[in-house]
């Protein structure tokens, strides 16, 4: 016995390494594919999470830009607003710690809407029209306010629930963001005051 | 046969009058009460973006009570369920709904299940074929030396015993 007994003799035997080294690309090329494939879906996937996972909007990052659709059918852009201080209030009729805050917000734009410098929106979350109507006949609100249609604003600012009220500067950024209500009218003029300096 | 026509006229168009009143009263007569099951119905598809994965019709936050006020409103006033739906997707978004509408990159939700269970069973299909197809090329490779180094010791090896089975 020699070496040479481990060579295949037979032709049909000797075609076999040629198919071999094909099927085997062609399942490498399969399996290529299937993990290329893979990658991009955790990619995806990936990128999704990401985004759902963000928290809110950093202080000192530009505000996403939004249309408010207001109750009396006036559109608003945040866009138009630049060069004054937004005071960005996320409420909610069924919401009672919004109660809590809106007489003192709707009191603080009284106080500061003669001097033009300062606007108050408000951004109705996942409310239905009657009961906010009614909602903002109790407390007298008289500054500009619509639903978030969509919920698209809400997600633009990445809201964890309601009430939070967003601060954003003369030059379209966010100064300041309330996670839950005001305490006092005093309150909110200590964090609009700074940013009229 | 003239004076019948003549008498005949008035009774019918007074009678199709009549028809006419009737149907118009049908129509815009009391609104049509929605009862608790057909404002569940419509309500059980969707849900409240407030409190997650609780569907509309068992939530029992004041949200959603009000929710499936607007429902029962929308419901008397005659709209169809994909009516109401569509209604709530533009005030509230995509998050309502129970499934995902496709398109975006929704599409990935309802087009890789499929796939990834075809993809699945093509290799187990495969991996079959091989399991039961018998294959010679493992014996031989056992039996061929694996690298020249191994041939070359095999050899070695085989003259040697060759030689101490001579010298005997």
């Amino acid at each position: 016995m020699t070496s040479q007994d481990a060579v295949p003799p037979s032709g049909e035997s000797a075609a076999k390494p040629n198919a071999e080294p094909q099927k085997k690309s062609r399942i490498s090329v399969g399996w290529g594919l299937a993990f290329g494939g893979l990658l991009v879906l955790l990619a995806l996937i990936g990128l999704m999470l990401r985004r759902t996972q963000e928290g809110p909007i950093r202080v000192g990052d530009p505000v996403p830009d939004f249309v408010l659709t207001t109750f009396d059918g006036d559109e608003i852009h945040l866009a138009d607003l630049q060069g004054k201080v937004v005071v960005l209030n996320f409420w909610a009729s069924w919401c009672s710690p919004c109660a809590q805050e809106a007489a003192d917000l709707e009191a603080a734009w009284r106080y500061y809407q003669p001097g033009g410098e300062v606007v108050f929106l408000g951004v109705n979350y996942v409310d239905t029209e009657p009961e906010a109507k009614a909602y903002m006949a109790q407390f007298d609100i008289t500054y500009p306010n619509g639903p978030d249609l969509g919920t698209r604003i809400s997600q633009g600012f990445r809201i964890r629930g309601v009430p939070e009220t967003y601060l954003v500067d003369k030059e379209g950024k966010l100064a300041y963001a309330q996670i839950g209500p005001f305490r006092s009218l005093q309150h909110i003029k200590s964090v609009i005051e700074p940013l009229l300096k | 046969m003239k004076k019948r026509i003549t008498w005949l006229l008035p009774l019918l168009s007074l009678s199709f009058l009549l028809l006419g009143v009737v149907s118009v009263q049908a129509q815009s007569g009391t609104p049509h009460t929605p009862t608790d099951d057909e404002v569940n119905a419509v309500a059980s598809q969707l849900y409240c973006p407030v409190c997650e994965n609780i569907p509309l019709d068992v939530c029992g936050t004041q949200a959603c009570a009000q929710w499936r006020d607007l429902i029962r409103e929308k419901l008397s006033e005659g709209w169809t369920t994909e009516e109401i739906k569509t209604y709530f997707v533009e005030q509230y978004g995509d998050r309502v709904l129970a499934t995902p509408p496709p398109r975006g990159l929704n599409w990935l939700v309802y087009v890789l299940p499929p796939l990834l269970i075809l993809a699945g069973a093509v290799i187990l299909v495969q991996a079959f074929r091989a399991w039961k197809t018998p294959t010679e090329e493992p014996l031989e490779a056992e039996m061929a030396p694996s690298t020249p180094e191994a041939a070359f010791s095999d050899d070695e090896y085989i003259a040697r015993l060759e030689e101490e089975l001579k010298n005997r």
